[in-house]
């Protein structure tokens, strides 16, 4: 008999309107990384819940080492030894990072709190895995990379051998995802084991021994990751066969929708300027796709382009009129989509329900108002047309509340909401953030058409792979600059590499002037 | 005239002090608590009719029994509030407006009650008691046995907020419950044991207010908008029982201006109305939370009721 240290036994989970357990079986082994896959919205983080006990299933059996046990709340499960990192950290913004780790285990003497034995032992655990952090910062002082360094750390301290990372590479830099799989590798040589909830098949298939897979609630299979492939595991999570790769048309540039010239954005961190005097243009019918590592005024860019930052100096025009100045209904009655890049902030109005959330952009246009009162009807069969045409899934349809709704769903409103207008231009940032396969394959999918019906698309994407498979023109940009142009078909991965990382920069107004005639200029 | 400043700062202080420390915790747990108005009204009825009835009892019993009454009836109508915005997840500033809105008809109604004689409902809410218990002289100043209990209930505060299991896991239900909730903190529970403080030390400091300094008050007036001076004081001291209490004396100087007006040389020769001066603390409150309170910092999830499986 294998040596199981958690059961989950034919699980179900209802929630109103959704079933999001529908008899799911996981058996995870001692010492092993089990990836659990899905979509969004599959049902993994459910699943994981009701295991921390933070849902109480409607049936099904949950057995430790053999035994029939019964998780009503997280200290349940922490007696267990079974520790989670949810995928929104759960750490108090104002706390240190050393209350933050004791905080629901604190140890005391004569009713105060003994934090010196506490720190001690933080301590020893940080150097024996590698996981550094300082324990005396504020949390909201610390980078995501240490905040999941803390939240580690704080099932170590509780002596959890089972540990659930729910999502743990979404927010990680590709140094910090290495570093991760590295402790996830020795954690597991101690014996412990570990659930990682992912949707990223190349790391499914660096780091995991098995992969159970979930499909709408539904449990598909288990299986030995070294006897799979990407495209087994894909077509188990989705259903169907799944394109990696992206057939786009060759690029028709048309005339300048989207001409840049020397525009500088103030830093909001510091006393420097974010985006130092950059200049570029996006015509019609192409992607142009702004590359660099997150914080090099990428995103200081394309808030200063949509009008959410002021730029401090240069210019900004839009189908041949200065929109410097502009306010942001105007540029987005000019024709310019967004889809911003945190889309919880700029996005949705979380507390609102889908419909509303989806009219945003059009709520005052005549087709939806009329007198001052918004024509709730109209509103309604629009979003419903939204939904179907991007396969927006939620638990109540229009009236769902965003808040509600998975990442990839509600990113899907957006882009819906966005494409269904007359765009001349779509900023696109990071739009397949934390997306799974089948959902970036869509979002690709529909950008690519905005495209060929003419669009000017400016991407920005931290995704090298994202980068080169859908650009049409690449832009590097470096602390504030742009320092290089590129075709995707004559550059590789490695070049763009080292113009990230400020080791090479091509002669810009040579560069700019070679792309004016319809050629690519080469370092 | 100095010693009369000082004890007027002292005595006030000592309310605001209380009071906003009672705030403190029920916010720092995830409550908004407005209510601590009527929590002060309860607090001062109820004080106020134990102290009558010990009339000639020992100092030391009189003052510990009414105190504790006192902090207990303001617990006890603090527990409308938590019942309320926690198991009913109402709008905590609606309930606490209700809340104070009501604690005045009900002292009202009870002190009528206390002052009838022969079954008919007396017309007057004013109540008679006796101080003597309360009031000491140390070296010519005139002190109340509010500024001991106040110092000790200060240096409480501190400890269990920031020293203690108990206080730690109360500021995360504040800021973020569901982080406390993940790491198995009874979040319910911590939110019901800060409103609940926050009623005990409200009580005992709406009981602070009225006692010490004169010996009758008119329940009509409720407790004459010092719940509210509370609530400004704890803003301005940051949830911070330090900052909590150096902002009450802050504002205990302009309150005591009042008191002291006439016996001011100075201040006399203005002959400004006495309204002037009661208005101070007010205008002060406006005056100062309009210049600091863009940079406040209240507890992050206060007023939000707490929901299990929010995102």
């Amino acid at each position: 008999m294998d040596d199981y240290v958690i059961e989950m036994l034919h699980i179900t989970k209802t929630f109103p309107g959704i079933r999001a357990n529908d008899d799911v079986t996981l058996q995870l082994k001692r010492g092993e990384i089990h990836a659990l896959l899905g979509e969004n919205g599959a049902g993994k983080s459910t699943l994981m819940s009701v295991l921390f006990g933070l849902y109480q299933p409607d049936s099904g059996e949950i057995r430790k080492d053999g035994k029939t046990v019964h998780i009503k709340d997280p200290n349940d499960a922490n007696a267990l030894h079974i520790g989670m990192v949810h995928q929104h950290f759960k750490l108090v913004d104002v706390f240190s990072v050393l209350d933050n780790i004791i905080l629901g285990a604190e140890t005391t003497k004569y009713g105060l709190l003994k934090k010196d034995e506490a720190r001690r032992k933080v301590m020893e655990l940080s150097q024996r895995y590698g996981l550094m952090v300082d324990p005396d910062a504020l949390v909201e002082d610390i980078s995501v990379g240490m905040q999941q360094r803390v939240e580690i750390l704080k099932m170590l301290y509780r002596d959890n051998d089972i540990l659930i990372l729910d999502e743990p590479t979404a927010v990680l830099t590709p140094q910090e995802i290495d570093e991760l799989m590295e402790i996830m590798r020795g954690f597991a040589r101690e014996g412990k084991s570990i659930l990682f909830i992912t949707h990223k098949l190349n790391e499914i298939m660096a780091v995991s021994d098995r992969c159970s897979v979930l499909r709408k609630g539904k449990y598909i299979g288990t299986v030995e990751t070294k006897d799979t492939t990407k495209e087994e595991l894909s077509r188990m999570m989705v259903g169907r066969d799944v394109s990696f790769t992206v057939d786009k048309a060759p690029c028709k540039p048309g005339d300048t929708v989207l001409s840049v010239q020397g525009l500088t954005v103030p830093s909001k961190l510091h006393s420097n300027n974010a985006v130092k005097g950059v200049s570029f243009d996006v015509h019609a019918g192409e992607i142009v796709c702004l590359a660099g590592i997150e914080g090099n005024g990428q995103s200081d860019l394309v808030l200063a382009l949509t009008g959410l930052e002021k730029a401090s100096a240069g210019k900004i025009e839009f189908c041949g009129k200065d929109i410097t100045h502009s306010p942001i209904r105007k540029r987005a009655l000019a024709g310019m989509s967004h889809i911003p890049e945190d889309r919880h902030k700029h996005g949705l109005v979380l507390d609102y329900s889908l419909e509303n959330n989806m009219s945003l952009q059009r709520y005052f246009e005549p087709e939806f108002e009329s007198l001052g009162f918004i024509k709730q009807k109209k509103v309604h069969s629009y979003a419903e047309k939204l939904i179907s045409e991007y396969d927006v899934r939620s638990a109540e349809g229009p009236y769902t509340i965003a808040r509600a709704m998975s990442g990839g769903n509600q990113q899907k409103a957006i882009v819906g909401r966005e494409l269904d207008r007359r765009t001349k231009l779509l900023v696109a940032v990071q739009p397949t953030r934390g997306l799974d396969v089948g959902a970036i394959e869509s979002i690709h999918k529909e950008i690519i058409a905005a495209r060929d019906a003419g669009t000017a698309v400016l991407l920005m994407s931290l995704e090298l792979e994202e980068v080169m498979s859908l650009s049409d023109r690449i832009l590097v940009m470096y602390e504030g600059e742009i320092v290089g142009e590129f075709d995707p078909q004559k550059v590789t991965v490695q070049e763009l590499g080292l113009y990230m990382a400020g080791a090479a920069r091509q002669d810009i107004s040579a560069a700019s002037d070679a792309a004016a005639r319809g050629g690519i200029a080469n370092a | 005239m100095i010693a009369l400043a000082l004890k007027f700062t002292l005595l006030y202080g000592m309310v605001l002090m209380l009071v906003a420390l009672g705030g403190m915790f029920s916010e720092r747990s995830g409550i908004i608590n407005i209510a601590l108005e009527g929590i002060m009204v309860i607090g001062a009825l109820i004080g106020v009719i134990i102290t009558r009835e010990l009339q000639g009892y020992a100092g030391f019993v009189q003052v510990s029994v009414s105190v504790l009454c006192a902090g207990l009836a303001g617990l006890a109508y603090a527990f409308l509030l938590a019942f309320a915005s926690i198991n009913l997840k109402a709008d905590q500033t609606i309930g606490g407006t209700a809340l104070n809105i009501l604690a005045t008809a009900i002292a009202m109604v009870i002190a009528k009650r206390v002052n009838s004689v022969g079954g008919k409902l007396s017309d007057s809410a004013r109540l008679k008691y006796s101080y003597d218990a309360f009031v000491y002289k140390i070296f010519g100043v005139t002190v109340n046995v509010f500024l001991f209990i106040g110092i000790a209930l200060l240096i409480i505060s501190y400890i269990v907020l920031y020293k203690t299991k108990l206080g730690l896991r109360l500021r995360a239900c504040g800021e973020h419950p569901q982080a406390a909730n993940s790491v198995g903190v009874n979040v319910l529970g911590m939110r019901y044991t800060g409103v609940l403080i926050s009623g005990f030390l409200g009580g005992i400091g709406g009981f602070a207010y009225i006692l010490p300094s004169i010996d009758t008050w008119d329940f009509k007036n409720g407790i004459a908008g010092m719940g509210f001076l509370a609530l400004a004081v704890m803003i301005f001291g940051q949830w911070h029982p330090i900052k909590i209490f150096l902002a009450a004396m802050f504002f205990s100087i302009f309150k005591s201006l009042a008191n002291i007006a006439d016996s001011v040389s100075f201040l006399a020769k203005l002959r400004w109305p006495k309204e002037i001066y009661n208005m101070m603390p007010f205008i002060a409150s406006i005056v100062v939370l309009t210049l600091t309170s863009g940079k406040s910092r209240a507890p992050k999830a206060e007023g939000i009721p707490y929901e299990k499986g929010q995102r």
